[in-house]
């Protein structure tokens, strides 16, 4: 079932930024043109390489948030963490024009494919819906029919990371259903009070595992597991559900 | 020749000269799994070792928990690039658990709950080099770091130690298991920096 991953060998290669602009007060989408990309699968991720003038280097792994393309475009989406040694300098520092380094595309389990045409039910936690913005926007872009949803956890209405391109897809045609779960600040109109995902929401809010879904889980560990927990009690088999776990990877402290 | 990143400086720690290449040191534990955590009752819980179709060795839990134990402290090494310093483990030496196998195979595939493998030369979990752990910090190991047992095997990438370790197969030549068979590197070790396949 999964194909070979990383293709080939894995080479750094330069990329310009292209473009900028934030998704939250606290998160911001960079367009990269990479040289000689290769193209990539929905899902995949990259590692960055910033530099210092002494030689110094910090490298840290991004999910790739745009579709796959031919262009030799990607956009990540890098949201700042309070002590982080690299997301403050991506976040804030970097502008249109900068070189960077990067290598990839890597990763080959936790990605969705152009063929498949099961229904997909996609479940994010934070920042972890970049990679599953990837899954939508590639399903778009191919023009692929496969029903999608999407349940997307976070703290607050001001924390959603592409709110205008994730509500005219489920305008239109429904072709992604998207349902909110806030877990510290709901939106005035919110028929449901602000707390984690719990298994009244999985009933309402994701596919019936009857349907026979593939499902993706990402997110920090303790929203993937209390999301896993609760799908797999609704009847999901646990190897239908792969998930990718961020930790408080913390950059340091 | 690196392109240099204008205005980044970035972070630098004495503790840094104690790192493999490309990691960066956490206080957290972060966890990394390719699917849902399993939860696997105790009663069930058997750990095996055999050469293919013939069972070498069995244990269930209670007869794994007689045999002796080490506590280990090590530094561990994921391959997400984080390191973890001085971290705190029981279990039972692969020496005790491979002691009377007599065997002239050369490689072993651990097998986990959940369907994950990962593969290591034999040369690489004997002699004080690897562990089937059930403590961590003197608690019993959670379920999301691999309770109740997981393969412990600090001087690769982490990926190597097995969560949910339900035993090894003995093998007559390598060959990669799940996050190998992916792109990742068929041995791993941080300190060459050995993170993908090619590396």
């Amino acid at each position: 079932m999964a194909g070979t991953a990383v293709l080939g060998r894995v080479t750094w290669r330069s990329a310009t930024v292209v473009g900028l602009h934030d998704e939250t007060t606290n998160a911001r989408t960079i367009a990269l043109a990479v040289r000689d990309w290769p193209g990539h699968i929905a899902g995949q991720h990259v590692d960055l390489r910033l530099t210092a003038p002494d030689g110094y280097s910090a490298v840290r792994s991004y999910s790739i948030a745009s579709a796959p393309s031919s262009d030799g475009r990607i956009e990540i989406t890098v949201e700042r963490l309070p002590n982080g040694e690299v997301s403050p300098y991506l976040t804030k520092e970097l502008m249109v024009g900068d070189d960077l380094e990067l290598r990839g595309p890597i990763g080959g389990w936790f990605v969705w494919r152009r063929d498949q045409t099961e229904p997909i039910q996609l479940a994010a936690g934070g920042s972890g819906i970049v990679p599953l913005m990837a899954m939508i926007r590639s399903r778009a872009s191919a023009g692929s029919s496969a029903p999608f949803r999407l349940l997307y956890s976070v703290r607050e209405p001001g924390a959603v990371f592409y709110r205008d391109e994730l509500r005219a897809l489920s305008d239109q045609d429904q072709s992604v259903i998207v349902t909110y779960a806030y877990t510290r600040v709901t939106p005035k109109d919110s028929p449901r009070p602000p707390g984690r995902i719990d298994a009244a929401l999985i009933a309402t809010g994701t596919w019936s595992p009857n349907l026979g879904p593939t499902s993706y889980v990402c997110g920090p560990t303790s929203f993937v597991e209390n999301a896993t927990d609760l799908l797999i009690a609704a009847g999901h088999g646990r190897e239908n559900i792969r998930t990718e776990r961020f930790g408080a990877t913390g950059e340091r402290k | 020749m690196a392109i240099i990143s204008r205005g980044f400086s970035g972070r630098r720690s004495a503790t840094d000269a104690k790192l493999p290449p490309g990691q960066y040191l956490t206080t957290d534990f972060p966890v990394l799994s390719a699917g849902p955590t399993p939860h696997i009752s105790l009663d069930r819980w058997e750990f095996t070792i055999d050469a293919g179709s013939n069972v070498l060795k069995r244990w269930d839990w209670k007869s794994f928990r007689e045999l002796p134990t080490e506590t280990i402290t090590v530094d561990i090494h994921c391959v997400t690039r984080w390191s973890k310093l001085g971290t705190s483990w029981e279990g039972v030496s692969l020496d005790v658990l491979l002691a009377d196998v007599k065997t002239d195979l050369s490689y072993a595939m651990f097998r986990s709950y959940g369907d994950y493998t990962t593969n290591l030369p034999l040369k690489d979990v004997v002699n004080k080099q690897a562990w089937i752990a059930f403590k961590f910090d003197g608690a019993d190991l959670a379920p999301e770091h691999g309770g109740p047992a997981r393969l412990l095997v600090p001087h690769l990438y982490f990926w190597k130690s097995a969560k949910w370790v339900k035993g090894l197969t003995l093998m007559p030549q390598d060959k990669p298991g799940f996050w190998e068979g992916l792109g990742y590197h068929i041995y791993g070790d941080p300190w060459l920096e050995q993170r993908y396949s090619g590396e």
